[in-house]
């Protein structure tokens, strides 16, 4: 699972989506594998807007990466910057998780990573 | 300047659909002249030479662009036509090495005839050299011949066109694609040449990302990629994404050299989707399970009432153990409908799109109305139905939402009507 997919999903408990603390999932015991993607200027700049990166920020700490500024780069900002660039390249769609789980903030609920599939469906409980 | 496609003569209700969607992404006027269903030759007018390339030039159902130098329903109307409208042009290919080719849809011409035919075009005057491989200008005769010609006993077509070749599309990819030459394919995996279609209507496009909640053995994904989106995919059976041992859906994306195109694939159930409420995906492209083939079904338990504790064996939770798998219950076909477009309204940019594939027992008749939402508008309806997801700006207010009411029965049968016609033979229960 990439950080970008991380980035785009919160807790499947319907009365999580609504709380702060369900998003983003925190990674736990995770491994992380690399993959070699062809860059791709136009994907991040149309990516970009999409972020929350907040979210991003928490994710690229828990997963110790280095620190993101705190502010989102403009467009032009980023298609300036070649380095920041293959910077967010890297982490949004190189870095996959390949074992591990994801826990949600506010329940608790635990969602197992295996071979970079994450399954997301709730026990009858939770439904 | 008025140019001609070739389109293939199948999924004819696809082609202007494919055709018009390629107009929006390309943004350009396209204006159709002419079209007939049962014709594979229509005329259109684009701002350019270059605009009618750009056009056809990822079309699954056209073949081919020409410009358009004339047309008549017989030679003698062809060859006036011809001095009439693009007289002017002749002198350009003067010198170019050129070539003819000859088009007969639905009808045939020797050899002999077909180099008399292209000799009446001798007034054209290009004096440059013929080659049959890699001439620099392809002139095409197409003559269009009534059905079933040879056995009406009918001589002559009803329609002749001259045209110049300008680009190809890429009809050919769509043998690539064959499901027959998959890796990785599962029942109720997409035609290949109708998931390519479907991923051009929807716009799939490079820097876009696209997403199938029912992802299977991700055809529209691969699609979509194909056409160079980021593709996302899940589905609430993980089997099908996961496959066995090297044969699973990523397999495909390997197989097409599609992997810097795969977004992620992850198991999960649309009615309790974890993806979070935000306007993310450009399309949205499905084809949810109807129910027949495959149990539609989601998360929950038959009777709601029961497993609302945590159930506990020897001590564990047995929900936290890998071998737990949750329970399901069947769902109806028209409620999910609803939840595919009331998610579709919630995730997709504005002007994204939403296209899936509906149920149809046989072509005359369309058994389920189609679903609507105040935020999309339907851009094509009929067995594959396309909405665009406009501005918040332009939905109508207290346009309220006629969700349909939702079953109460429990067997798939009752909470799907066309289940339940399907298996009954379509008697007028559904009407």
């Amino acid at each position: 699972m990439k950080v970008l997919t991380l980035n785009f999903l919160t807790c499947a408990v319907k009365a999580c989506k609504s709380t702060s603390t369900s998003f983003p999932l925190h990674p736990k015991d995770c491994e992380l594998v690399s993959d070699t993607i062809e860059p791709n200027a136009l994907l991040i700049l149309n990516i970009l807007p999409r972020i929350d990166w907040n979210a991003l920020i928490t994710t690229a700490s828990e997963l110790g990466f280095p620190t993101l500024p705190a502010l989102p780069p403009t467009r032009d900002e980023l298609e300036s910057n070649e380095k920041m660039m293959s910077e967010l390249h890297t982490l949004l769609l190189e870095t996959q998780i390949s074992e591990g789980s994801l826990v949600c903030g506010n329940c608790g609920h635990e969602y197992k990573i295996k071979e970079g599939i994450a399954n997301f469906l709730l026990p009858n409980h939770l439904v | 300047m008025e140019y001609m496609i070739r389109f293939t003569q199948v999924h004819e209700t696809f082609r202007l659909a494919e055709i018009h969607a390629l107009a929006v992404l390309e943004n350009m006027n396209l204006e159709i002249l002419s079209y007939s269903p049962t014709s594979p030759f229509c005329f259109i007018k684009v701002p350019s030479e270059e605009a009618a390339i750009r056009l056809v030039r990822r079309s699954i159902l056209a073949k081919s662009i020409y410009e358009v130098w004339g047309k008549g329903e017989n030679y003698v109307e062809v060859h006036a036509n011809v001095h009439n409208i693009s007289s002017h042009l002749w002198p350009l290919y003067k010198d170019a090495s050129f070539k003819f080719s000859f088009d007969a849809f639905q009808g045939s011409r020797t050899v002999t005839e077909q180099r008399k035919l292209i000799e009446g075009f001798h007034f054209l005057g290009f004096e440059g050299p013929i080659k049959m491989k890699g001439a620099e200008q392809d002139f095409c005769i197409c003559e269009d011949w009534k059905f079933d010609a040879v056995g009406l006993g009918v001589l002559e077509p009803e329609s002749i066109y001259l045209g110049r070749y300008l680009g190809g599309s890429e009809r050919d990819i769509v043998g690539k694609y064959d499901l027959k030459k998959r890796k990785y394919i599962c029942t109720t995996s997409m035609d290949a040449e109708l998931a390519l279609i479907t991923a051009n209507i929807t716009l799939a496009a490079p820097g876009k990302l696209f997403y199938d909640p029912f992802v299977g053995s991700g055809s529209f994904p691969v699609a979509a990629a194909h056409f160079g989106a980021l593709a996302f995919g899940s589905d609430i059976d993980g089997r099908s994404i996961r496959g066995k041992g090297k044969s699973n859906l990523l397999a495909n994306f390997v197989q097409y050299g599609l992997t810097n195109q795969f977004g992620d694939s992850f198991v999960a159930d649309l009615t309790n989707t974890p993806l979070r409420t935000a306007r993310i995906f450009d399309g949205i492209v499905c084809d949810p399970p109807y129910g027949v083939r495959e149990g539609l079904k989601v998360l929950g338990s038959r009777d709601s009432t029961k497993g609302k504790e945590v159930v506990f064996r020897d001590g564990k939770a047995h929900h936290e153990e890998d071998s737990y798998i949750p329970p399901k219950r069947p769902y109806s076909f028209l409620a999910m409908l609803d939840d595919i477009l009331e998610f579709a309204s919630i995730s997709l940019v504005d002007h994204g799109r939403l296209s899936f594939w509906m149920p149809t027992a046989n072509d005359q008749d369309q058994e389920i109305k189609i679903p609507q939402h105040p935020c999309l508008q339907i851009t094509r309806s009929r067995r594959l139905i396309t909405y665009r997801r406009i501005p918040d700006a332009e939905v109508v207010a207290g346009d309220a939402r006629t969700e349909r009411a939702r079953e109460n029965g429990v067997n798939a049968d009752d909470l799907n009507p066309f289940r339940k016609g399907y298996f009954k033979g379509f008697k007028p229960i559904l009407r």
